[in-house]
């Protein structure tokens, strides 16, 4: 296809891997599933409330990723020192070979890979010169891509398609377990501590299982429909966990939304997979599916609309601009769900459906030789957002809920330029330093009962030094200060747009990222500083809790005791911040860039080789890579560093100035100029979109419909170049029609979410009222009439049955032998010739009888 | 001669023994009528013999017929003493030790 990609490193050789936990993979949900069920069922008899249950199964599960972890490397490892005579290549012809691939998918071990005739074990001349060829082609390298390993079986058949059941891992599978389940192993130790105590535990930890069963079924799916299936899971769980202190009316309202939104967005993903299925003639399989997208025998235009109805599902789930308004409600929460599922794993389902189904958007939306699409720019639109809206925020969870849209949008928008192991490895990244900054959150907020910064928090680095110190380090890993991981994986993103070339005079591969590039770069900015704000206010400066202590009388005893000096959290909440923030220093390691300081290419690019599937696979497009840069990385460096100065200067210096307790300059800028104060108000009411969507104050329905307008003429503009590069129309009639386009999906959109917040808000009281009344009134009037009823049945049978029918017959019987015996005895006189006399007119009568019947 | 006539003949006999089974208190009397019945069968056994022809001659039946009631007179003669011996009469009505 695009001939600016350069031919992939490892040539068009592929070896099918193999292993016991390869296969065996659903093992690990199935774990998860059976530990919600148990808890569900035991949980509450269990003397932590089932907690050690989700703990124990988490563990295995963790340890049964690495293993499989350990069994993919090993398997690339031995792929990639294939020779000719050790290895079974697989025929490089994708579409003969993966229906093939897919009926021997259940035996592979038995059938191994596929004989195929680059002269295995055969000296025959036409063998021998491809050999040749081929090893000239490889300078004399033998290495082969591992393919992913498929286990199905037929769920089900209809209509001549099996639907199937199964497994499907590689790389980047086997990535998002190991994430996965440590991420859940963590929060699960840690919220033992943090909702001990809690009415709903047992539920509470049940959910965490459902919900890490969830995600990983859905990373582990072989075909597109068991990843619907965990998609809407993780949605369910998402919604149960948000609304987990649902006694509260906001929490349950975000609950609401949280689910609202998803559901606007799944319309795209089921709109978009069954558009999938029939354009791949009728597979449902990821496989399938990617290699028919990529071999050019699925049909550009339905690829296009595909990828841009999963577009709308990652733009919900992920948290992408203008669906991203669900995230910061989301924090309502309990804080280790908002760092295991609002941060860490759940939304990153979005990014995870894009790169599994990579080759589908890669050519669907002309990644490879375009200069701007979709992806790439509601990424790169979603990380301005997020970290501008990061700034304006007190409440520390919703910076960091913000600071994930942010980095979401990074991933989403390495995905769209075509940086797809900058993306992956970027998750996992975040994922580590993410999950260590909610937690530490947490912490904070667990010793001053409030996530507001201004008001409750302050100085807490003398209180909380632990806590204090690995939050610090998840900032600097997330600002992207050399050498934590944050660094490595942004560094990545923004090599991989390509658009450092540009300014370095290069005509690069694909330079014409460079907007992305420079919208990353501010993004980088924005990070340093607003994190850099979240540390003074958090930990720095004088302590502002405890107030309510000086407003009200000390006459309540209670508030004593609350507001008390807060102190360090225990050791079930120190120990994971601790791993977190070890793994976030370090695993940036994982992929150093090539070359790096003269390291050996064993030690370089470690995760791109055992995560990024090669194009020889068949199921994986022909990617380029970026060729990392000093300069590009010193000046992201000295971006970051500058942005941390500036904030440091604001706030350390200035405030601090101006009062140790202060959390703003009284005359800032934003009082001075018009301007600013107007971006403020504007970041305040958060870009005005939660308003356009209810359509309430202060917009109004006018301003709700001029911001409509903007963001659907920009989204508009979006699917416009979109349309442009995928359809090779015009630009302008492309541009037009895209506008109007976009104009009507956002007016679609907005008026679903409106009418669906508005029915949602209207219906719910009358529905809670309503599913109480049936609660009150049917279930329990059912159950205690069931009661009631059975008593009166067990008193019915007792007194009818047992005594009457059974204590009944057995006197009757014995009240009958004694009156049969009454009676008897009288025939008994002792007499023989009595007896005589009845036996022979037995006889005589049964003689009689006889003559008679014969 | 005709079959009929024998059959009248162990009928009569029949009956008689049966009535002195029936009927007499004397248990010696019973005894005997017990023999009568006994024969009647016999008759019976032996016209039917001579008269229908069979494989094994009628008379075997006969004779092992006559041989078991010598036993049993015996053994019934034996009782008949035995409870002479304990009541000093021999009236069947007065031999109601079964009765309920």
């Amino acid at each position: 296809m695009s001939t600016t990609y350069l031919a992939a490193e490892a040539g068009d050789l592929a070896v099918q891997a193999s292993g016991f936990f390869l296969e065996n993979v659903w093992i690990i949900p199935a774990i998860m599933a059976s530990s919600f069920a148990i808890i569900l069922g035991f949980g509450k008899r269990m003397p932590r409330g089932g907690s050690e249950i989700g703990i124990a199964a988490v563990g295995i599960c963790f340890v049964l990723a690495l293993m499989t972890a350990g069994q993919w490397i090993g398997q690339v490892n031995e792929a990639a020192n294939c020779t000719p005579e050790t290895c079974d290549y697989i025929q490089d012809d994708h579409s003969e070979d993966t229906d093939d691939r897919s009926e021997d998918a259940d035996d592979h071990s038995d059938e191994g890979a596929f004989p195929v005739d680059i002269g295995v074990g055969s000296a025959d001349g036409e063998s021998a010169s491809a050999l040749t060829a081929f090893t000239e082609a490889k300078e004399g390298s033998t290495s082969a891509a591992a393919v992913a390993v498929l286990s199905e079986r037929t769920w089900w058949s209809n209509g001549g398609i099996d639907f199937t059941i199964g497994t499907m891992v590689d790389g980047l599978t086997v990535t998002l377990l190991v994430v996965v389940t440590l991420v859940s192993m963590l929060v699960h130790i840690y919220s033992t501590d943090y909702v001990a105590g809690d009415r709903r535990f047992t539920h509470y930890f049940g959910f965490l299982s459902l919900f890490t069963a969830a995600m990983l079924f859905f990373v582990t799916s072989a075909n597109v429909l068991q990843m619907i299936v965990g998609w809407e899971l993780v949605g369910v769980c998402s919604f149960a966990l948000i609304g987990h202190w649902w006694e509260e009316q906001p929490n349950s309202d975000a609950a609401l939304k949280a689910f609202l939104t998803n559901r606007v967005g799944d319309i795209g993903l089921l709109i978009g997979m069954i558009i999938l299925f029939f354009a791949s003639n009728e597979k449902w399989g990821i496989i399938e599916i990617n290699a028919g997208a990529i071999d050019g025998t699925t049909s550009h235009t339905l690829l296009l609309i595909a990828s841009l109805c999963l577009l709308a599902a990652v733009m919900s789930k992920s948290g992408q601009f203008f669906l991203h308004t669900w995230l910061p409600d989301a924090m309502a929460g309990p804080t280790p769900v908002s760092a295991l599922i609002h941060a860490a794993t759940m939304v990153v389902a979005g990014v995870y459906l894009i790169a599994r189904l990579y080759g589908v958007f890669f050519n669907g939306l002309s990644i490879g030789g375009s200069s701007i699409n979709a992806l790439a720019v509601i990424g790169a639109v979603t990380t301005l957002v997020g970290a501008s809206l990061a700034f304006v925020q007190d409440d520390i969870k919703k910076v960091l809920a913000y600071s994930t849209i942010s980095q979401l949008g990074y991933m989403t928008l390495a995905l769209g330029v075509g940086a797809w192991t900058a993306a992956v490895f970027h998750l996992t990244t975040h994922a580590l330093f993410k999950a260590c900054l909610f937690l530490g959150a947490g912490s904070v907020s667990h010793a001053v009962h409030s996530f507001d910064m201004k008001k409750d928090m302050g100085g807490m680095r003398k209180f909380m030094p632990t806590t204090y110190k690995t939050f610090l380090i998840g900032s600097i890993a997330l600002a992207g200060l050399p050498p934590l991981a944050g660094f490595w994986s942004k560094d990545e993103i923004l090599a991989g747009t390509g658009g450092w070339g540009f300014f370095e005079g290069k005509s690069h591969a694909n330079g014409a990222y460079t907007i992305m590039l420079v919208m990353g770069m501010i993004t980088a900015a924005m990070t340093a500083a607003y994190m850099t704000r979240v540390m003074y206010l958090t930990f720095f400066g004088e302590f502002r809790g405890g107030h309510h202590d000086d407003s009200h009388a000390t006459d309540d005893g209670h508030a004593d005791a609350l507001h008390d000096d807060p102190h360090e959290s225990g050791p079930r909440i120190l120990w994971p911040l601790r791993i977190l923030a070890g793994l976030a220093v370090v695993a940036g390691l994982m992929n150093l860039p090539k070359g790096f300081l003269g390291l050996p290419s064993g030690w370089t690019l470690r995760f791109e080789h055992y995560v990024e599937p090669l194009a020889a696979t068949g199921y994986f497009p022909k990617i380029s890579h970026a060729d990392p840069s000093w300069s590009l990385a010193i000046f992201s460096t000295l971006v970051v560093a500058g942005a941390v100065g500036v904030a440091y200067y604001y706030y350390f210096v200035r405030v601090n100035a101006q009062s140790p307790s202060a959390t703003e300059l009284v005359n800032g800028p934003t009082e001075r100029s018009g301007l600013l104060k107007a971006g403020h108000t504007m970041l305040k009411n958060r870009y005005y979109l939660d308003h356009i969507y209810d359509g309430g104050e202060p917009v109004g329905a006018a301003g709700a419909s001029a911001m409509g307008t903007i963001f659907g003429a920009a989204a508009g503009l979006t699917l416009g170049f979109s349309l442009d590069n995928g359809l090779n129309q015009d630009f302008w009639p492309s541009l037009v029609w895209g506008a109007l386009l976009g104009l009507t999906i956002f007016t679609i959109v907005t008026a679903a979410l409106r009418s669906g917040m508005g029915i949602a808000t209207v219906v719910k009281r009358p529905m809670a009222n309503a599913a109480n009344w049936v609660h009150e009134n049917i279930i329990d009037a059912a159950v205690d009439e069931v009661g009631k009823n059975s008593v009166k049945t067990a008193d019915a049978l007792y007194k009818y049955i047992d005594q009457g029918v059974i204590d009944g017959s057995v006197n009757a019987a014995g009240r009958g032998s004694q009156g049969a015996g009454g009676e008897l005895r009288r025939w008994s006189t002792g007499k023989v010739q009595q007896y005589a006399t009845v036996m022979f007119a037995g006889a005589t009568l049964l003689a009689g009888l006889l003559i008679i019947v014969i | 001669m005709y079959l009929i006539q024998f059959l009248i003949l162990s009928s009569l006999l029949f009956c008689i023994g049966v009535y002195g089974v029936l009927a007499r208190r004397n248990a010696v009397l019973v005894l005997m009528s017990i023999e009568l019945i006994l024969n009647a069968v016999n008759i019976n056994l032996i016209a039917f013999g001579a008269f229908n022809g069979a494989a094994i001659p009628a008379e075997v039946f006969a004779l092992f017929i006559i041989a078991v009631a010598a036993a049993e007179v015996g053994v019934g003669l034996a009782l008949v003493l035995t409870i002479y011996r304990n009541s000093k009469n021999i009236d069947l009505d007065h031999v109601d030790l079964l009765k309920g």
